[in-house]
């Protein structure tokens, strides 16, 4: 509580994106509390993934700020970012890359403690991988690195999940379960999520606010995002797939 | 050949050769895993270049000792890489072979135009390939040797899941608060220390063998970093040592004969790793 205004836990001010000085995205202005579920969705290229990167601090706004507030400091916000190509081959186990979330809490101290190995274990029953703790990160299935990445993220927070198209190389029904387990960490367990996705019906689905940037920004809930321009052009695809599915059949 | 080889180990220089192999074999193996994961395989040479660069350098300058000059030359051109790389536009393998390449034909150059020696063909190849100079080591060299190895192996182990956390996912890392760039610039300084000193003992060839041979092989067969770590380890010395006993008793070159025994190796947990998968 400061001045007696409840600060939002992440708010970005008059934000500009962009590399070197090409600017991509203009003026953004959101906010999000703890306990919301924000979708950011726009086309390729328009950001979205710059957005993340910047709230992360693993770059720098050309201009604007990016606020932490409501008690949340750096080391409190988990990320599940892209897969890179030096992890599919990486030679890991499960259990070593789930402790190493909790490096960010480690500071100088070289050992995890056996409170953090407990807790890593019980992250990983809580996606229902326990028993893979040994095994090797490079043999197992995508969603099942998902899991991995995402119990890693867990152990780096219990405020925010920062996630980049988790989904991403996943067929349907894997994708279905891994959005299922993501709503349930936000409604079950209060987790705030920021979540950048293409799949816009999915957003729909499930997340309380959603954020489109591109040549114009939108931030509102998702009703108020239903009845705007941008709503009603994703009504118009939604229908658009329906007569395709159904020509398909 | 046991009589043989016990009458060798009476003289110091074997036995120095031997203890100094296995412990830069030690070292360059440890940060060889870590390099490899992180695309930098080729970085032990590239290093080694410039050193050999930063020393034609320092002898046309006409400073008498060329160590402090070349190692912090060497210790800048690893930071670059390494910690400063994700900035730059020039990403990776391109900048080590710039650097590498470049280093080494100014450095050529320099020793040519400005050499005093009469066998300059002699000190280029010997600075490359190591000749003989592991079996020429003083008892202060040795020393020397020994105390590095125990600060990279200190710095190893007290950096280590730091270690594996930046090489698996330095972003996540970034994200969560570590300060990536302060170990990879620890990493960078490690790297740039061992290669320096390794190449003068043991040639620029057989340092980027001993950084990329162990690593790649127990990555065949091991499937966690821990493992893959110590095997590489473990590996890497008996191979060292092997390589030279062969060498002594047939007269063989060092660096290349050890080069030899990695290759062998490799192929062979190769075709291990094949059969473990297939059953």
């Amino acid at each position: 509580m400061v001045g007696g205004i409840r600060l939002a836990q992440l708010e970005c001010r008059n934000l500009c994106l962009g590399y070197d000085s090409k600017v991509i995205v203009n003026d953004l202005n959101f906010s999000v509390d703890a306990g919301d579920y924000l979708c950011i969705v726009g086309e390729n290229g328009s950001g979205k993934s710059t957005l993340m990167r910047t709230i992360l601090g693993l770059q720098s706004a050309i201009s604007g700020k990016v606020i932490r507030g409501d008690g949340v400091l750096k080391n409190d916000i988990g990320y599940l970012p892209q897969q890179t190509v030096v992890q599919r081959d990486f030679p890991a186990s499960v259990g070593e890359i789930v402790l190493s979330g909790f490096q960010g809490k480690c500071g100088l101290r070289p050992f995890y403690k056996k409170e953090e190995k407990e807790l890593a274990r019980e992250k990983l029953s809580k996606m229902g991988i326990a028993e893979l703790e040994k095994k090797c990160y490079r043999e197992l299935s995508g969603g099942q690195q998902q899991r991995v990445l995402l119990a890693r993220a867990l152990c780096a927070t219990k405020k925010i999940l920062l996630l980049d198209e988790p989904a991403a190389g996943l067929d349907p029904k894997v994708t279905a379960e891994m959005y299922e387990l993501i709503n349930s960490l936000n409604k079950d367990d209060g987790i705030t999520i920021i979540m950048i996705t293409h799949d816009i019906s999915q957003a729909m689905c499930y997340a309380s606010h959603i954020l489109h940037i591109g040549k114009e920004n939108f931030f509102g809930s998702k009703e108020d995002y239903l009845n705007s321009k941008f709503g009603k052009i994703f009504n118009a695809d939604e229908v658009g797939k329906k007569e395709e599915e159904q020509k398909g059949v | 050949m046991f009589d043989k080889l016990a009458m060798y180990f009476q003289y110091p220089f074997v036995r120095y050769a031997l203890i100094v192999g296995a412990l830069i074999a030690l070292c360059s193996s440890l940060l060889g895993v870590t390099l490899v994961l992180k695309r930098f395989s080729f970085i032990g040479d590239g290093l080694a270049h410039v050193a050999f660069g930063a020393m034609a350098v320092a002898a046309v300058i006409g400073l008498t000792d060329d160590m402090p000059f070349t190692l912090a030359v060497t210790i800048i051109c690893a930071a670059l890489l390494l910690g400063v790389g994700r900035k730059t536009k020039i990403k990776g393998d391109a900048a080590i072979a710039m650097i590498s390449v470049g280093a080494l034909a100014l450095g050529y150059l320099l020793m040519n135009i400005f050499s005093t020696s009469a066998n300059l063909s002699g000190d280029v190849c010997s600075s490359l390939f190591g000749s003989t100079s592991i079996l020429t080591l003083t008892r202060t060299e040795v020393w020397l040797c020994f105390g590095l190895s125990i600060a990279v192996l200190a710095v190893f182990v007290i950096f280590y899941n730091k270690i594996f956390a930046i090489t698996f996912d330095e972003d996540f890392a970034r994200a969560t608060g570590i300060k990536s760039d302060v170990y990879n610039l620890v990493i960078a300084v490690t790297v740039a220390v061992v290669i320096t000193l390794a190449m003068n003992l043991v040639g620029s060839l057989l340092i980027s063998a001993l950084v990329i041979f162990p690593a790649i092989s127990a990555m065949r067969v091991f499937k966690s970093f821990k493992s893959v770590t110590i095997c590489s380890a473990i590996l890497s010395v008996s191979c060292a040592i092997l390589g030279i006993i062969i060498s002594i008793l047939w007269g063989t070159p060092v660096g290349s004969t050890i080069v030899g025994v990695d290759i062998v190796v490799f192929l062979a947990f190769c075709g291990f790793g094949l059969i473990k998968k297939e059953r």
